[in-house]
């Protein structure tokens, strides 16, 4: 039940993703604190063909989760268009029905909607409202009753600091998964070129966009028409969103907006956890479970290690390891958090 | 409807900014957007200066509003916010913490605070947004629809001419392109008086760098769109200012000037130099081999 639950917390929550219910269990048997997951509506920010909850579903998984401990969010986080409206209130409606453990919005609207309809039900801020200072969180706080919120991969670890130093709410942040290098919210590149973004359609360059070609030189993939990059034979090819692509810059071929490279926060946890970070979140409710058991079963345990001993927690080289593999690029770094990248 | 001129978006040198904003005094445009949208490190500018520029515009008739950043991240970019919120009379926010200090006063919703349906802004008006600028990826249908049923009081603006801003990160792109850190830039925006364009390995121009800013490399230019947009029930066109060597800035003034006051249909914008050309489609349409023209 989400009351006893709350009484349960744990000093730091492990939120994990579910794009179906075997990714759920997987995540939940593996150690998460809590799982999130988005209906298939059209509402959450990863609305692929395939992914996401039947209410039937979301009903057993809650369930499932709520058995052994751990809570379940569900993510409506697109902003909604008028035509998209009516079915974003019933998700909401939905999520209390069924009894998720919190909401997480980031629409004004919704979240106005959601505090006047459902004030019981938690609220989170979803990464998508681009809250990136603590005086836009007190905005969603006065307004809205939100209870915690997640921050954009754009902040520094002491601008991490200065928001939880200067705000009431629980502040969950990104540990792992494939790195957003625009402000969550704040990117229209995707619609840009096929007419569908996070914002409206909750899809960052939808598949029925991407077409890969064979040449004799490699393979090309395009975006809508667009070459996003060009692969020689062998040469590792990621799936093109158009901040990851190669491009013409001043005379030079490079990623001029980002290499294909993961976020993982192993190596600062300890700092993370001393800020006084409520939650780390894992990216990826498009990943098989498989994925998911192994991310959550490896972070459960970095996480506990660190928060038995933070000051001589240093992150296991196989787990390091297990995690470079299941990378995007099958690299990591550290993003925003360290200044140098910016 | 009335015409603006959006936020200088780009690093102009100083005499560049003071000269543009002197010419601009003259020009018969309504509104003007003053101050720093992109990079909180720019400062060629200070506060002052703005506030004369302001203090001149505002004596040649027009209304002038002030512009925030639209991330804001460091405390120092929380404290420069609250200082404009102090001096400045008509403010545009760009993030919710300009909103939360500005609840109870009138203030315009920039484009860049994600308002997509009508109980957004329903809210933002009954919390005193006036004037609420259209996010660049919003459709005309959507927006129209959103007009009918608008809260009482309340204008639209569009973006109507410019590189259109699409996307914000922590990272300094011309930086980056450039091989500096963010911490070292150098300032190396300047360089580029209507930002870095970026073409894609078939040649085809695609994205603008403009420091922490991705914006199209095609020109947004709606003046064939005026009568539609009048339907929809937009009251004031955006014009975002671009350098001497895009286009000559006063005659796009004069061409949306004249669509406006007489015929909307025969007024043509001069040419612009940079090499994304002009498109009215908010949607990148492939132009070289990757065409697909059964898509």
């Amino acid at each position: 039940m989400p009351e006893s639950n709350e009484q349960k917390r744990p000093p730091i929550e492990l939120v994990c993703p579910a794009g179906s219910l075997p990714a759920l269990r997987a995540a939940v048997d593996n150690g998460a604190d809590a799982v999130y997951i988005g209906f298939r509506d059209g509402i959450n920010a990863r609305n692929f063909p395939g992914l996401n909850f039947s209410a039937e579903d979301a009903r057993s998984g809650i369930e499932y989760a709520h058995r052994r401990g751990a809570r379940v969010f569900v993510a409506l986080n697109v902003y909604p268009r008028p035509q998209l409206w009516e079915g974003a209130r019933r998700a909401v409606d939905e999520a209390a029905r069924l009894g998720a453990d919190a909401v997480i919005l980031a629409d004004v609207g919704l979240l106005q909607y959601a505090d006047e309809h459902h004030p019981g039900l938690n609220r989170h801020l979803s990464v998508q409202a681009s809250a990136t200072n603590w005086r836009a969180l007190e905005f969603y706080e006065r307004q809205f009753g939100v209870r915690r919120a997640v921050l954009p991969r754009v902040l520094s670890l002491a601008q991490v600091r200065q928001v939880i130093e200067h705000t009431h709410l629980e502040i969950e942040v990104f540990g792992f998964g494939s790195l957003c290098i625009m402000v969550e919210g704040r990117c229209a590149l995707s619609s840009h070129l096929t007419g569908e973004s996070p914002n409206t359609h909750g899809v960052c360059s939808p598949a029925h966009a991407v077409r890969w070609e064979e040449t004799g030189a490699g393979r090309r993939v395009r975006l809508n028409g667009v070459l996003i990059d060009e692969f020689a034979p062998g040469e590792a090819a990621g799936y093109p969103t158009l901040c990851k692509g190669r491009f013409e810059a001043l005379g030079n071929v490079v990623h001029a907006l980002e290499e294909p490279t993961s976020l993982n926060v192993l190596d600062i946890l300890p700092q993370l956890v001393g800020a006084g970070v409520r939650a780390i979140k894992v990216e990826g409710r498009q990943r098989s479970p498989a994925y998911v058991a192994q991310v959550t079963r490896t972070l459960r345990a970095e996480l506990d290690a660190c928060l038995r001993d933070p000051v001589r927690y240093r992150p296991q080289p196989a787990a390091s390891a297990a995690l470079e593999r299941l990378a995007e690029g099958s690299t990591h770094t550290l993003g925003a958090y360290s200044r140098p990248w910016q | 409807m009335r015409l603006s001129v959006g936020p200088l978006l780009y690093l102009w040198d100083r005499p560049g900014v003071f000269a543009f904003y002197r010419e601009l005094a003259g020009l018969p445009v309504d509104i003007v957007y003053l101050g720093e949208v992109v990079c909180s490190k720019r400062r060629l500018l200070r506060r002052a200066d703005w506030i004369a520029i302001g203090r001149d515009l505002s004596a040649a008739g027009k209304e002038v509003v002030v512009c925030t950043l639209a991330l804001m991240e460091a405390e120092s970019e929380l404290s420069s916010l609250a200082r404009t919120v102090a001096t400045a009379d008509l403010i545009e926010a760009n993030d919710m913490a300009a909103v939360q200090l500005l609840r109870d006063r009138p203030f315009v919703a920039g484009p860049h605070l994600n308002v997509y349906n009508a109980a957004t802004l329903s809210l933002l008006s009954s919390l005193g947004m006036r004037r609420w600028v259209a996010p660049v990826e919003l459709d005309t249908a959507t927006l129209s629809a959103l007009l009918k049923q608008r809260p009482q009081g309340l204008e639209a603006e569009v973006f109507a001419y410019g590189r259109m801003p699409l996307a914000f990160s922590a990272r300094c792109f011309s930086a980056r392109v450039r091989r500096r850190h963010k911490d070292d830039c150098g300032f190396v925006c300047a360089e580029d008086a209507d930002g870095l364009t970026v073409h894609t390995r078939e040649g085809e121009p695609l994205l603008a760098l403009n420091g922490i800013q991705t914006q199209s490399a095609q020109v947004r230019n709606l003046i064939g769109r005026i009568d539609v947009l009048g339907r929809a029930g937009v009251d004031v066109l955006r014009l975002s200012p671009h350098s001497s060597a895009a286009v000559r800035f006063e005659e796009v003034v004069g061409a949306f000037r004249a669509a406006l006051d007489s015929d909307a249909r025969g007024a043509q914008c001069p040419p612009t130099a940079l090499p994304g050309g002009y498109c009215e489609e908010y949607v990148h349409t492939a132009r070289v081999s990757g065409a697909d023209p059964a898509r």
